[in-house]
């Protein structure tokens, strides 16, 4: 029914250091975002964009057979981006995301923000360079629509899947020369669903209603640092991507010389000994008595519990006892 | 059928349901800083803090059975964390050969993959009892609470409002395609015609689905301006905290900084 996408990353995969920097990014993007929109777009854009990402969301349960039991569905940061520009494209993504995160734990709270950097921020620029290269470059003919809507899905796939590959790296969760090939070549199979699918609503929108597709358009305003945001996205993962899984030990070293590992590495200091007991090591020792500790933790949380249902259950007993001599 | 068996929440009149949505989100969220903190290895703080969430989820009375449901959904993505058995450096602990090759799993590697494992498990049941406890309505008070802009917070509550109407229409037209397209005898055989065909008729789904959205919004637009939306969302506020409220969040974020400090220190 609901099929979680590989593309969110659960708590625990990435460094501390590394989500809270991609946290304050997007934090920081998000709101110049907010201050775009609510200077843009007047006040009907509230109900349009929350009744978006919901349809947004509720798109992801929209799937078709590939082969066998694979299957194909939507992401969104290309139609949500063509349909509504990028500004408030970022803010319905970003909704999106936060939802599934919290709601549904697709994607974990801790590494929200640098979900909500892959996948609202990363995915909206990338969308919208490639949408407005392939529409000035057809001219705006009607084909350049569909073919600018599946180049626009298929590369935010593309390089979202890398940025979440680099960012897996660099927490030293994932080695580079395997992740990124690896996420980079599932998520260009994803991406053509994603680009099919983006493209065939696309069609029914320009056969309806073309008028909704230009709206995107009109509000445009601040594009070209959009364009440019987009373009070094694009041009940084696809010269990073292979430099980095090609010499996994140098994102390594980045890591190393940043912090990143030796943040998620080792104790800082020891100061019970290594040996309490002949050859029983400190760390043994403590691990059973954290079993012990965190056992009675847990039996007696039972047991507390179990107690008080007894007595409510036995009291709604006697009520009904005593309403039943009443009558 | 519904899709409101989607909604997490549960409702109940457990310790934990009845806790202040604002000390519950900000508690939730520290415990999982304090679970990406503690350093890979440290298997008795790992203890620790599973038996901590095991119990809240007995406080909580939503059934061990399904919060361990739920938290298989995060089991998949452990795949990419695999490799790191095979790559990281370290001494040798346990070396297969198949054929020619020679695959040797590092114990460094072995020690962090089963620590992003548990991590991420602790912190997922985490927020699965966050999500499974509170009404969203709440939870969004407590992110107005906890400062979050006031535009992305309206926002996620309409959206979070028509979610469920908009999930509806899409079981209704892909029941609706399920009835146009005849299904095969084979469960995994194709119907219809090639892939890009179905990618496309998908397509024109996703359309019609954003299309009706976009007209709802127009009509959701016309009924808050009627009853005087003038581009402010206002929601009753939560009660404030009470004494107990702010023992219960002072101690709870003591007794984490301890756990903290315990992990770093073994």
């Amino acid at each position: 029914m609901y099929a979680p996408a590989p593309l969110h990353i659960p708590d625990g995969f990435l460094s501390i250091l590394l989500s809270g920097v991609l946290w304050i990014v997007s934090f920081a993007l998000v709101a110049y975002a907010l201050k775009r929109v609510n200077k843009e777009l007047d006040e009907r854009k509230l109900p349009v964009m929350g009744v978006l990402a919901a349809a947004i969301f509720a798109g992801q349960m929209l799937n078709f057979t590939v082969i066998g039991g694979t299957s194909g569905h939507l992401m969104g940061a290309a139609i949500a981006t063509i349909l509504l520009g990028p500004w408030a494209a970022i803010i319905v993504m970003t909704s999106v995301v936060a939802i599934q995160a919290l709601i549904f734990q697709d994607g974990g709270l801790l590494v929200l923000g640098a979900n909500i950097f892959n996948m609202a921020i990363i995915g909206v620029a990338v969308s919208y360079f490639v949408y407005t290269t392939v529409q000035k470059l057809t001219g705006k003919r009607p084909w350049g629509i569909f073919v600018g809507g599946f180049l626009a899905a298929w590369f935010s796939i593309l390089i979202a899947a890398l940025a979440t590959a680099l960012e897996l790296a660099i927490s030293g969760t994932s080695p580079a020369n395997i992740a990124v090939p690896a996420m980079g070549g599932i998520h260009a199979l994803i991406g053509i669903g994603e680009g099919l699918i983006t493209m065939g609503a696309l069609g029914l929108l320009y056969a309806t209603r073309p008028d909704i597709l230009q709206v995107g358009e009109k509000r445009s305003m601040g594009g070209a640092v959009f364009w440019l945001a987009g373009l070094l996205i694009v041009v940084a993962l696809a010269i990073a991507s292979p430099f980095a899984s090609a010499n996994p030990d140098g994102l390594e070293w980045v890591a190393e010389k940043n912090g990143f590992i030796s943040l998620a590495q080792g104790p800082v200091f020891e100061v019970i000994p290594d040996y309490l007991l002949p050859g029983l090591s400190s760390q043994a020792l403590a691990t059973i008595l954290a079993s012990i500790i965190g056992a009675l933790l847990v039996f007696g949380v039972l047991l507390v519990v179990t107690y008080s249902r007894r007595k409510t259950a036995a009291q709604s007993i006697h009520q009904a006892d005593a309403l039943k001599k009443e009558q | 059928m519904h899709v409101h068996f989607l909604d997490p929440f549960r409702p109940g009149v457990s310790l934990v349901h009845r806790m202040d949505p604002r000390i519950k989100l900000v508690l939730t969220l520290a415990f999982i800083v304090l679970t990406a903190l503690v350093p890979p290895g440290i298997w008795p703080v790992y203890i620790i803090l599973l038996a901590i969430i095991v119990s809240v989820e007995i406080l909580s009375e939503l059934g061990i059975d399904y919060v361990m449901k739920r938290s298989l959904l995060a089991l998949p993505f452990m795949l990419a964390a695999f490799p790191i058995i095979f790559t990281a450096p370290g001494p040798e602990f346990a070396s297969f050969s198949i054929a020619s090759w020679t695959i040797s799993v590092s114990m460094t590697g072995l020690e962090r993959f089963i620590s992003i494992a548990l991590k991420s498990w602790i912190s997922v049941q985490a927020a699965i009892v966050l999500a499974a406890s509170t009404p969203f309505p709440d939870l969004l008070l407590a992110m107005r609470a906890i400062r979050l802009p006031r535009l992305i917070v309206a926002i996620l509550g309409l959206m979070w409002r028509y979610l469920f109407v908009l999930a509806d229409e899409v079981l209704r037209m892909n029941r609706a395609r399920a009835a146009r397209s005849g299904h095969p005898d084979r469960p995994q055989g194709r119907t219809g015609g090639s892939v890009v065909w179905r990618a496309r008729v998908t397509g024109g789904m996703a359309g019609s689905l954003f299309l009706r959205a976009f007209e709802r919004s127009d009509r959701i637009y016309n009924a808050m301006i009627s009853r005087g939306y003038d581009g402010e969302v206002r929601a009753l506020p939560l009660s404030g905290l009470v004494t107990t409220d702010w023992l219960v969040l002072i101690l709870g974020l003591i007794f984490l900084a301890a756990i903290l400090v315990l992990s770093l220190l073994l």
